[in-house]
């Protein structure tokens, strides 16, 4: 929930709630905010003005390696470690310190990111659209209890962006998730979210869907 | 030391044959560096004279003062000339830690080699301390400044990384491993290519000074071999200490990257 926050003259947002267990789509032109406000979310900017409560608590008040462990974001361009597939999506475990998956979930993973590859396979080497399911499979399989993903499907074509935000979608409601994610695809906004927030040069101008 | 050959002020002027040799080349080649190789070697002849007559008074002078007041001379020298030297910006906080890690690791790593290694007495005998505090802290200004071109590279050139991991729960430490790493694997580096090629590549200055001037070369080995220790074990700790201190700068006490306006 979002309260009288301001960043910078970025964002300025009067009042805002998010939904727990809700998929939220954030929408809007470039440059308007989006990224701004999952970041701020993330905690890897903090607002200068009002305040940010996750479960009723103010976020200034929450370790913030914690926070971002259990609300974790994938950034609007993948990052890809060096290393091989299985590396790359190892690592948000190893950050967030905690045990390692088998290959089989590994595999199991790549295959509901429509990946397939091996997991012995250099990362670097993977096409663009591939680097980003690289990093949303890593995101999923931190299993956090919020997804922020920066447009996550955005290097994908039409049809696996379908195939793989469905999958996404899935996951989130059997596992009870919040997912909140930032897209340019109005068809993928309407579509899947069940609360759509609209931003137009930091102000939020359409929160429908409550 | 009766066979030391004493070199007269003629002798000494007859090397400069090679200045001048140089200066031909030059001239003949087009190169225009004269202005550079005449300066360069004025500033040597005049730095390393006054240097002479310096040293010369602190071992007919001998207190505690002297040595102290060298010591700090050479650290402040040594300090400014990395930040100076560094092409890339630094921040205040991480030039904090550069004299930090500088000061605190070499006087350490200092104290134990001579009071434990050598054991001279008194502690402050300039013989010993200040050429032997030059060494370390020579080397240890070398090895910092590539940790800290290397550090502040790294986080430009991987700030997209150090970010995601943060996104993804990692702590700072966690997110600059590799980075940290690299640094301090690129500033031991030189000093351990060093030991690998001593006594066969190259004769060390020291060791080679103090042959010329009538040591017997197995004493002048052994403090080498000492030596060479000591500024191994002084640049390792004054590196270790930078990067360790050193990438902590680079975040603000939420964890997040600070950003360089
Ligand atoms: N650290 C910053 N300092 C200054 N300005 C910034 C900073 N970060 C973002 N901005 C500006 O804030 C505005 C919003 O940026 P943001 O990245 O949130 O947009 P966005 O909605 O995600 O756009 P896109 O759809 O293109 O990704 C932009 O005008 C951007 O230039
Ligand atoms: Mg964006």
């Amino acid at each position: 929930m979002f309260k009288e926050v301001k960043y910078k003259d970025i964002l300025n947002i009067k009042h805002l709630s998010i939904k727990k267990n809700n998929i939220t789509c954030i929408v809007g032109e470039s440059g308007s905010g989006k990224t701004t406000l999952l970041r701020l979310l993330n905690r890897l900017i903090s607002h200068d003005h009002g305040e940010i409560f996750y479960h009723d608590q103010p976020l200034s008040q929450i370790d913030p390696v914690k926070l971002r462990r259990a609300v974790t974001m994938l950034p609007q361009t993948p990052a890809t470690f060096s290393g091989s597939i299985k590396d790359n999506l190892l690592i948000g475990l190893e950050f967030a310190e905690r045990p390692l998956a088998s290959d089989n979930e590994l595999y199991e993973l790549l295959k509901r990111v429509k990946l397939n590859k091996e997991l012995d396979q250099d990362a670097a080497k993977l096409s663009g659209g591939e680097k980003q399911r690289v990093a949303l499979a890593r995101v999923v399989l931190m299993n956090p209890e919020v997804l922020l993903l920066d447009e996550p499907s955005s290097a994908l074509d039409e049809d696996t962006e379908h195939i793989i935000i469905e999958e996404l979608v899935n996951y989130t409601r059997k596992r009870g998730k919040t997912l909140i994610m930032a897209t340019h695809s109005k068809k993928v906004a309407s579509q899947f979210s069940d609360q759509m927030i609209e931003i137009k040069d930091g102000k939020i101008i359409n929160g429908k869907g409550v | 030391m009766d066979r030391v050959v004493e070199l007269q002020l003629w002798q000494m002027a007859a090397a400069y044959i090679f200045v001048v040799m140089l200066l031909f080349i030059a001239r003949i080649r087009g190169i225009s560096r004269e202005k550079e190789i005449l300066i360069s070697s004025i500033r040597m002849t005049v730095q390393l004279i006054l240097v002479g007559y310096i040293l010369d008074y602190l071992f007919n002078n001998i207190n505690p003062l002297n040595t102290i007041v060298v010591i700090v001379v050479m650290e402040a020298f040594a300090i400014h000339n990395i930040i100076k030297r560094t092409k890339e910006k630094l921040s205040k906080p991480l030039k904090k830690i550069i004299a930090l890690s500088m000061t605190f690791g070499t006087l350490a790593s200092l104290i134990y080699f001579l009071l434990a290694v050598i054991n001279i007495s008194p502690w402050y005998d300039p013989r010993y301390f200040i050429p032997i505090a030059g060494m370390l802290i020579g080397n240890s200004m070398t090895g910092i400044s590539l940790g800290v071109t290397r550090l502040v590279d790294g986080m430009d050139s991987e700030k997209h990384l150090i970010e995601s991991a943060l996104m993804l729960g990692a702590t700072p430490k966690m997110a600059t491993k590799q980075i940290v790493d690299n640094a301090f694997d690129s500033a031991i580096l030189p000093t351990i290519n060093s030991m690998v090629g001593m006594g066969i590549v190259f004769l060390p200055g020291m060791m080679t000074g103090q042959i010329l001037s009538g040591i017997s070369p197995v004493t002048a080995v052994s403090y080498q071999i000492a030596i060479m220790l000591g500024i191994l074990g002084s640049v390792s700790i004054t590196v270790i200490l930078f990067v360790q201190l050193g990438y902590k700068t680079f975040f603000n006490e939420e964890k997040q990257l600070i950003e360089n306006e």
